[in-house]
């Protein structure tokens, strides 16, 4: 995995698929629209090295914020973030 | 492993599972002693060091915000003692923004800064309802924070630790260092407390 698709300040959606393993896009965080607020750098994804594979893929991580109010409905007022690998995301506008 | 086991019911279950697992060949003694001595060398007395010399050197402040693992190299301590190394960064709090860790999915914490997590940190309670309403969990935890102030949930979802960096007490200006470290408690490290 080359360059990151995200840069801070890009809107991105997340995943609705539950996938029949382990990930680490949480259920509540799925099919939102939230933030990149950092970068972190690649790292494997949890998905592949929980299944065993031996050659997981290595993806950027990015912090995305979300407003409470998108995930739990009003009266929201504060924001969750969640570390997202790049396959769980797309973008958003 | 330590020889001080005791034949209570799960150190049993323990050793049962460590002797499989290693007759399976999928760890070693070596392996589970080096997670161990990771896991008791932590303690909050180190988030509170690393928290006390951001309050009285600005410059060590700034790179601990810029870049944790570095920072935490400066006083000793390293996030690359376990199976992978973590990415380690720390959130401010501020006269207008509040900061609060949590891992939904299991517990991840950053033992090395803060020790073993507290038992309330892993419950299920705390984990599902602190991303939900964090202002009315942190009531219950004491932490009154004023209506305007801005509360950010750091969900520990993937291979970064998180530390929060809480405001210095007012009145605190004569003390030392270790005076400092000594007034910070471990929840004011996760975000449950103020300092």
């Amino acid at each position: 995995m080359g360059e990151p698709r995200f840069a801070v300040g890009d809107r991105v959606r997340t995943s609705t698929v539950d996938p029949p393993h382990h990930t680490r896009l949480p259920r509540y965080a799925r099919g939102q629209v939230g933030e990149v607020v950092e970068v972190q750098g690649c790292w494997p994804l949890a998905d592949d090295r929980a299944r065993g594979l031996s050659d997981p893929r290595v993806e950027p991580v990015y912090t995305v914020r979300f407003p409470a109010e998108a995930l739990w409905g009003p009266p929201g007022g504060h924001w969750v973030q969640v570390e997202l690998w790049e396959s769980y995301l797309e973008g958003a506008t | 492993m330590s020889g001080q086991h005791t034949n209570s019911e799960i150190a049993v279950r323990v050793r049962r599972l460590e002797e499989r697992l290693i007759g399976a060949g999928l760890t070693s003694d070596d392996e589970l002693d080096a997670i161990i001595g990771q896991v008791t060398s932590g303690s909050p007395a180190n988030g509170a060091r690393v928290v006390a010399r951001a309050w009285v050197d600005p410059g060590y402040r700034e790179r601990l915000l810029a870049d944790g693992n570095a920072a935490l190299a400066e006083l000793g301590f390293s996030m690359s003692t376990g199976p992978q190394p973590q990415r380690f960064t720390v959130v401010e709090n501020t006269p207008t923004r509040h900061n609060v860790l949590v891992c939904t999915l299991c517990s991840c914490y950053p033992i090395a800064l803060l020790g073993p997590s507290p038992s309330w940190y892993k419950s299920e309670a705390y984990r599902a309802r602190v991303v939900r309403e964090p202002r009315a969990v942190l009531a219950e935890f004491g932490l009154e924070l004023p209506a305007d102030t801005e509360i950010v949930v750091h969900d520990t979802s993937a291979e970064s630790r998180h530390m929060v960096l809480p405001m210095r007490p007012a009145g605190t200006e004569g003390l030392s260092e270790e005076e400092l470290a000594r007034l910070v408690t471990r929840e004011g490290l996760i975000g449950t407390a103020a300092v």
